[in-house]
């Protein structure tokens, strides 16, 4: 085995398009456990930790650009008014321990349908941003995931950051586990409300082979919300229902060690139904304010 | 091929020598540098008993490669106390009666330490929340807290 660690972005690419095997290294909270227990033995590690144009945050025309080593921890204490459903799921992730090394763009990196920080940025539309000797490209959040862990990156690329809009509205994030630290989701949901816009974006966890939107559920409330964001008045049961049905609709989930996949239905469902009331609550506020 | 490394551990420079680049920061500590405080018990992140201070933050030694923590500051248990006196933390987790086997001991006086620097007065939804990658098999669960609430009023009595 090789250990490379770079200190410079330019030298991490120069060495990622020589050893296209090499595998990206930062906080290790996924590689190192498949390292320890032996399931995988990479020829070469590509420490990513180094590399200061990796970490820290910076803020252009209304968005961010979040640099993909910038841990959990950091998030949270940096970003929760500006991206605010990053931020809760990024406190529900692991330990503190681990919120101190994992990072977003090892998240990505590992594209598992239960990463905590994926569905807030399908939410929000994020785009990845991938480095390779080529050059720099961005890739639309929804063309990220192409199955269980595995992603749209190429073989010679790097993430290097993910961009994503300044939040405009409320946003939330909800996972069902069995105690509240240390928990891998049986199921998660993040909801984003985009009132400049008249949109609701969606992201769905741990209940289909990718994380995913629920495209029919945004669709429906949007339109029930046409009209309403400036004056906004208490939703009915029946559209607080439906939403919770559609989004429930969208999972493809299976039965596993963690839950069936009836459960993960019935669960995304209440998830769905407990982040409308939440953020639409929230609006409702906020337009008092005004 | 093998790598070397050097870090500052508990105030100490140190070099290893033949380390395997897929090695745990963990297994450098306790293998290499002869610093077994730092326990191995899952060596998945899970149990907060290799906790070591890395660049002054909570970390799980275990998931730290080695080559990560070149140049690095590392504090260990064997680092809290000054060889004569123990810390105050460590002290008070024997005076609670916070120790019974003791395994999951020294990362738990590490994530205490490190809380009550930052957080001199924690609320007991503080402690919960900072402890909560830490495990004790023999769940003690209410005599390390005990401990930790312990440490902070003495502490602050002191300074
Ligand atoms: C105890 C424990 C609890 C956990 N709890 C949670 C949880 O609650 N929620 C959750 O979502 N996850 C959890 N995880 C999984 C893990 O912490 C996350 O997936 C984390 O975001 C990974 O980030 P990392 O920086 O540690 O990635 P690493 O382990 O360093 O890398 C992960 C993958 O991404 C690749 N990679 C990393 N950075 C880049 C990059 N810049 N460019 C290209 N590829 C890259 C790596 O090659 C690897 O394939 C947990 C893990 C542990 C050990
Ligand atoms: S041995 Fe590192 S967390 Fe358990
Ligand atoms: S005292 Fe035995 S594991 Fe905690």
């Amino acid at each position: 085995m090789e250990f490379f660690r770079p200190t410079s972005l330019s030298d991490a690419c120069r060495l990622k398009s020589e050893h296209p095997d090499a595998v990206p290294l930062c906080g290790g909270t996924d590689v190192m456990v498949d390292i320890n227990f032996d399931r995988h033995r990479p020829e070469s590690l590509l420490d990513l930790t180094a590399v200061p144009e990796l970490f820290g945050w910076s803020r252009y025309d209304g968005h961010l650009r979040i640099g993909a080593a910038m841990p959990y921890t950091a998030i949270i204490a940096e970003l929760s008014a500006e991206a605010p459903g990053l931020a809760i799921a990024s406190r529900t992730v692991g330990s503190p321990q681990i919120r101190n090394r994992a990072s977003v763009g090892g998240n990505l990196g590992s594209a598992s349908p239960a990463g905590d920080a994926l569905p807030p940025l399908l939410a929000v539309d994020a785009e990845v941003e991938a480095i390779s000797a080529a050059g720099t490209r961005r890739i639309p959040i929804h063309e990220f995931f192409l199955g269980p862990k595995r992603n749209a990156l190429r073989p010679d690329e790097l993430i290097t950051a993910v961009h994503l809009p300044v939040a405009r509205g409320p946003q939330q994030f909800a996972k069902v586990g069995t105690r509240n630290a240390m928990v891998i989701a049986v199921c998660s949901f993040s909801l984003a409300l985009h009132p400049d816009a008249g949109r609701v974006g969606t992201g769905i966890g741990s209940a289909a082979p990718t994380p995913l939107p629920a495209r029919k559920a945004e669709t429906f409330l949007a339109g029930e919300l046409t009209d309403r964001w400036a004056e906004p008045t208490d939703l009915s049961e029946d559209v607080v229902r439906r939403f919770g049905e559609l989004v429930a609709a969208a999972a493809v989930p299976i039965d596993d060690v963690r839950g069936t996949a009836a459960y993960r239905r019935h669960a995304l469902s209440v998830l769905a139904r407990r982040t409308l009331t939440w953020t639409w609550a929230d609006h409702i506020q906020r337009m008092g304010q005004r | 091929m093998t790598i070397r490394v050097t870090m500052t551990v508990n105030g100490e420079p140190l070099t290893a020598d033949d380390v395997w680049e897929g090695e745990s920061l963990l297994y450098v500590l306790r293998e290499r540098l002869g610093l077994p405080g730092s326990k191995n018990a899952c060596e998945q992140g899970e149990c907060g008993s290799c906790t070591v201070l890395l660049g002054g933050e909570v970390v799980c030694a275990c998931l730290v490669g080695a080559g990560q923590a070149e140049g690095a500051e590392i504090v260990t248990v064997e680092g809290l106390g000054d060889g004569e006196q123990l810390a105050t933390i460590q002290e008070t987790f024997v005076d609670a009666g916070a120790v019974q086997c003791g395994f999951c001991t020294p990362g738990l006086l590490i994530t205490a330490f490190d809380l009550l620097n930052r957080d001199p007065h924690p609320t007991d939804a503080t402690i919960r929340e900072a402890l909560a990658g830490n495990l004790c098999r023999c769940t003690g669960y209410e005599k390390i807290l005990d401990a930790v609430r312990l440490a902070a009023a003495r502490q602050s009595s002191s300074a």
